[in-house]
């Protein structure tokens, strides 16, 4: 048994992976509260798939992708706030423009490259297996500015998201710190497209986030558990991914995905003091 | 500016803790207000009264800067209310809470501290002191650790009223926080109001509920779209104002030494149609 958990990891690979899904998982779930308390996962969905032209444009001109990534996502996130607020057009409306116009960008530049493209699928359903020591430095680096972030603007961040309007009233810049959450949601995603995929990572936001909601009315807690399942999903889909030889990060998301159905059956047969209203 | 500064002056005796002046504004095209001038001196407590649609929330969103205004000017404390907006307390109607927000009592009353806290901070022991002085006096202190979702409509009222008491506001901006209250709630939150006055807060009341308001308040504002009155109750409460203020005829019946404002056979708002006043 020992034999059979202790195996995987006797490759660098392994440890890597390892390492860099619970760091992803965690990050996702940090940044997922906000996302499943305050309803953004089509936002969400949204920046992940407009990171696909950055990526594509990155590898074109051979620079880093996830610096590629990162602008796109950004800009797509600013843009959205723009267009919605220009014109008579709402918010999730300027939303599926920008992410399928970004999206088709980047389609349409990959059907340029001859040859070889599977690096670039690998970025649209991820491979954690692959992930180099130098990605796992950037995404220890970028997690500790997202993490920090939180942190520093946790109360503020929750006063925004239980009540947006008291914020605005009391005086706080709450456009700034709206677009503060944007940015954090996409510098997530950045980390989390190496892992998972560009398709998937939405399930990295919202799953463990919103199987940890179904356990506990306080907000630090949902948190905290949000992290557990992420890691949990993590570890396990790794080890799925190595005996059965099928894509790790899909197995991660599914692994997440069973958690979640398994809490909101679960909740019904526990006491219910256990429960959430 | 800062909170400690904004304190001391609130504490000097100005002439007006409020004053708005012809203001206008849009929210929606459904509410909007026009021409609405008032003034409120420290410790008043005032009503503002009109039906359904009359422009009070958006009268409330217009000071505290929530919707653009299109002209005039709000002061406190006679000078531009905006940079200022720590000071209003503001009650915004129940309805728009999102009662399946993971958070306790406690945490809600909490955020009430935040702009004296500041940035980047955590909550210190005065601040949870404060927290729980706030909940004593809305009778909610034994709900401190109940997720808001599982509160009654009157206790997440004075859950929300202890968040504007915990914030220590001058002036206070309550949109109809006696609506759809059971009727000790609404003692309570009145008995509250009143000590609040006494010690020099002021308060602004918007309500659609008239029998509440006549012995009460110092001041009552009539609006509906555009400004109707402004004045004390006594004076105010005459049926052509109060029917040009609602679009229909109301009486006024003096009951022993107390008003009560009813409808004739023309049709009313059912739901206040013989409330009487409780005091």
């Amino acid at each position: 048994m020992l034999e059979f958990l202790i195996a995987p990891f006797e490759f660098g690979f392994m440890q890597r992976a390892l390492i860099g899904s619970v760091l992803v998982g965690a990050i996702c779930a940090l940044v997922g509260t906000y996302v499943v308390l305050r309803g953004l996962a089509f936002v969400g969905d949204a920046l992940s798939h407009a990171a696909f032209p950055g990526v594509v444009i990155a590898y074109l001109l051979k620079a880093n992708i996830h610096l590629g990534a990162a602008i796109f996502t950004v800009l797509t996130a600013l843009g959205i706030g723009l267009v919605s607020r220009r014109g008579r057009v709402s918010y999730d409306t300027a939303i599926g423009i920008l992410f399928a116009g970004a999206f088709a960008l980047g389609v349409l530049l990959m059907s340029r490259i001859r040859g070889y493209t599977v690096d670039l699928f690998s970025f649209l359903f991820g491979n954690v297996l692959g992930i180099s020591r130098q990605d796992l430095f950037l995404a220890g680096i970028l997690g500790t500015i997202v993490a920090l972030t939180i942190f520093l603007f946790y109360k503020e961040l929750l006063l925004l998201s239980f009540d947006p309007t008291i914020a605005e009233a009391m005086g706080y810049p709450v456009q700034a710190l709206n677009y503060l959450l944007l940015s954090l949601i996409a510098l997530t995603i950045v980390i989390s497209i190496q892992a998972v995929g560009i398709i998937l990572v939405v399930a990295l936001l919202v799953t463990p986030s919103a199987t940890a909601y179904l356990l506990t009315n306080r907000f630090s807690r949902m948190m905290l558990l949000g992290i557990l399942f992420a890691a949990l999903a993590a570890v396990s889909g790794l080890y799925l991914s190595y005996y059965l030889n099928v894509a790790s990060g899909a197995a991660i998301v599914l692994v997440s995905t069973c958690l979640f159905f398994l809490v909101l059956a679960g909740r019904r047969l526990w006491p219910a003091g256990m429960r959430r209203a | 500016m800062r909170i400690a500064e904004l304190k001391s002056m609130a504490k000097k005796p100005w002439r007006y803790c409020l004053e708005v002046r012809d203001l206008s504004a849009e929210y929606g095209e459904r509410a909007a207000i026009e021409g609405i001038s008032f003034a409120i001196q420290p410790g008043q407590m005032i009503a503002v009264i009109g039906p359904n649609g009359a422009g009070k929330s958006t009268l409330f969103k217009a000071i505290l800067g929530l919707i653009p205004r299109q002209r005039g000017e709000i002061l406190l404390h006679e000078k531009p209310a905006l940079p200022q907006r720590a000071l209003i307390g503001y009650l915004p109607q129940v309805e728009d809470i999102n009662r399946d927000f993971p958070v306790l009592v406690q945490d809600v009353v909490m955020m009430g501290c935040y702009p004296r806290i500041g940035w980047c901070r955590r909550p210190g022991l005065t601040d949870h002191q404060s927290v729980r002085q706030a909940l004593a006096r809305v009778d909610m202190l034994s709900h401190a650790q109940t997720q808001i979702g599982q509160l009654s409509g009157g206790q997440l009222q004075r859950v929300l009223l202890a968040r504007v008491l915990a914030q220590d506001a001058h002036l206070l901006l309550l949109d109809e926080p006696v609506s759809g209250v059971d009727a000790a709630s609404q003692h309570a939150i009145f008995a509250l109001l009143d000590e609040l006055r006494q010690n020099g807060r002021t308060v602004v009341v918007a309500t659609h509920d008239l029998n509440c308001v006549i012995d009460r308040f110092d001041q009552v504002l009539c609006i509906n779209k555009r400004m109707i009155a402004y004045g004390p109750p006594n004076v105010l409460f005459r049926e052509d104002i109060l029917e040009q203020t609602f679009g229909h005829h109301l009486m006024i019946v003096q009951v022993g030494d107390r008003h009560l404002v009813v409808a004739d056979e023309h049709g009313w708002p059912t739901r206040t149609r013989s409330v009487k006043s409780d005091t």
